[in-house]
């Protein structure tokens, strides 16, 4: 082969490695993470204080991984929900969260994350819902027992702020028979629960990962990959802007 | 004509003496050694990582200091030669004559063969002692350790009593938790450790594998699931240290790190004990499994054994905990 084939040949191997290169960064990276969304709580907060809504889903029916389960993030501005599992909210402000828990019950690996930790007065406040009727009256808790009656579905954890908070299934008869379908889900839509918690942010800007501590990547190994290592599934950030 | 008188023989040279050079060289080294351990010793050693919070740390502190001590006049050694021949047997103009040939030296070969083999088996020694002496240096043994602790091995721990501390460490994706089996085996995010008192590490995991290091500890083990990673050290100074995993275990495996804190035992024990109640009167410690030293995560004592799939828990695609790998047979997720 000649010296300038030779050349040529090199050339385009060079090439095809470069190429395969970006193609996996841009599909990997830039597929998964850089299309996230960041829904921005800021212009919201008042009075020390700011509303976040989120819900958690079975499926995402708006993505490509219908059978992956999710996290939504509402849009303070339109009330849209936002498959996202990014948001920002002020520094030194008392984060109000309510968070709608569309998917079934499933153990915690540990038990120890059925405690609720880090939010003001260690408590959480739940109510169950079928089809937007309260199925009892709203409870105040400390625990949300993820063994002995399934109620967890999955849970909210920032753990650079000692925060872990269980988030409420709609129980094992609702979770067998009545979860919502599509995604995101609605208060119209069969069984869900509601929570509420509220922390404080802190004094200073941070970006804070959040994460599930339920291994509830179906499929993966020992559960904890595909949505639970994937930003805009079940994992994310909580950025604290100034 | 008169003949040209034939030319007087040249007198020979005067045969240039040569210095004794290895003993200006040995001099040289010797000096500058001496100088450097000394600033080793007494400067370098007291800031040495990983510092002085636990009897593992500080043997580590130690072992560190006596290596560069050991270290240096080697080093030294090869740049005083190397600059001693740069200097002294440098090429010089007009200077075309060969060097000596070199010739084998009985008691150069000696010495090197005698310093080289006291310096290896004294470190082989030095290692192994340093690995027994403070029970396995803080790392790892297995579930059955061959070097251990003193200490009183109790179930119920005691301020001031030379009590043995248990404490488990489970890793999971990606979190550390504590639990302390002598407080009615409570669990915690955070790691107090009380002052002045022996610890027992024992290390596992429910999922994958991590590394418990506290790196300002001197201890580091790694987490396998259903292993119970022993490691042991002793606390001897109140502070702050972190806890880091040292296992790539997936993407938040960076920052898979926590807190930790040395406080005084009665701190220690008032922490424990107001968290012992907590847990126990907010339903927790019922919560929990039983103490044990590893944990099967497909069991979950409260809903029966070896669940797999449990009717009614049909969160995650319907099914437990998958097995090692979805699709691989008997893999109980794969439907």
């Amino acid at each position: 082969m000649s010296v300038p084939a030779r050349a040529a040949v090199l050339l385009v191997a060079f090439v095809a490695v470069v190429a395969g290169a970006v193609f996996v960064v841009i599909h990997y990276i830039g597929g998964y993470g850089g299309t996230v969304p960041t829904v921005n709580y800021v212009p919201m907060a008042h009075n020390g204080q700011v509303n976040v809504v989120l819900q958690e889903d079975p499926q995402t029916t708006v993505s490509s991984r219908p059978d992956w389960v999710t996290y939504f993030v509402q849009d303070p501005a339109t009330h849209k929900w936002v498959h996202t599992t990014l948001f920002s909210v002020p520094k030194n402000t008392q984060v109000n969260v309510t968070l709608y828990g569309y998917d079934g019950c499933t153990p915690l690996r540990n038990n120890f994350w059925s405690q609720v930790q880090g939010t003001i007065g260690g408590t959480v406040g739940v109510q169950q819902f079928l089809k937007g009727r309260p199925l009892g009256p709203a409870r105040t808790t400390s625990v949300i027992n993820g063994w002995s009656s399934c109620n967890v579905g999955h849970t909210f954890a920032i753990p650079a702020l000692h925060l872990f908070v269980p988030v409420a299934s709609p129980g094992p008869l609702l979770s067998a028979n009545n979860l919502c379908g599509v995604s995101p889900g609605q208060p119209s839509c069969d069984a869900y629960a509601v929570e509420k918690f509220s922390f404080r942010t802190p004094d200073h800007t941070a970006s804070l990962r959040w994460q599930c501590f339920i291994p509830c990547g179906g499929g993966f190994i020992d559960g904890n990959g595909g949505p639970m290592q994937t930003l805009g599934y079940m994992t994310g950030f909580m950025q604290v802007v100034d | 004509m008169a003949a040209e008188s034939p030319a007087a023989p040249a007198a020979p040279a005067p045969q240039r003496q040569e210095p004794r050079h290895g003993l200006r060289i040995f001099a040289i080294w010797l000096v500058l050694s001496l100088a450097a351990d000394l600033l080793i010793w007494f400067l370098l050693y007291p800031h040495l990582p990983p510092g002085d919070m636990t009897s593992s740390a500080s043997h580590q502190q130690f072992d560190i200091a006596i290596m560069a001590v050991m270290a240096a006049p080697v080093v030294i050694f090869v740049w005083v030669y190397f600059g001693y021949a740069l200097i002294v047997w440098r090429h010089r103009p007009g200077d075309e004559a060969d060097g000596p040939h070199l010739t084998d030296n009985v008691r150069i070969e000696a010495t090197w063969i005698i310093a080289t083999s006291v310096i290896v088996l004294g470190l082989f020694v030095f290692g192994t002692v340093e690995l027994i002496a403070p029970a396995g240096a803080g790392a790892g043994e297995g579930p059955a350790p061959i070097w251990k602790i003193s200490g009183v091995q109790t179930t119920a721990w005691t301020p001031g009593a030379n009590d043995i501390l248990q404490v488990q460490v489970i890793g999971q994706q990606w979190s550390f938790t504590y639990r302390y089996p002598q407080f009615g085996g409570m669990e915690s995010s955070q790691l107090l450790l009380p002052n002045n008192t022996p610890i027992a590490f024992h290390v596992t995991s429910l999922d994958v594998i991590h590394s418990f290091w506290a790196y300002l500890l001197g201890v580091k083990a790694d987490a396998n699931p259903s292993v119970d990673n022993v490691a042991y050290t002793k606390t001897k100074q109140l502070g702050q240290f972190v806890v880091r995993c040292n296992e790539l275990c997936g993407l938040w495996h960076g920052a898979m790190f926590n807190y930790g804190r040395v406080v005084t035992p009665s701190a220690f024990n008032t922490w424990a004990m107001a968290l012992q109640t907590r847990e126990q009167n907010i339903g927790v410690l019922a919560a929990l499994p039983a103490y044990s030293l590893t944990y099967d995560p497909t069991v979950v004592p409260q809903l029966g054994k070896a669940v797999i799939k449990v009717d009614g828990i049909t969160g995650a695609n319907g099914y437990y905990y998958p097995g090692p790998q979805a699709g691989t047979p008997g893999d109980p997720v794969s439907p």
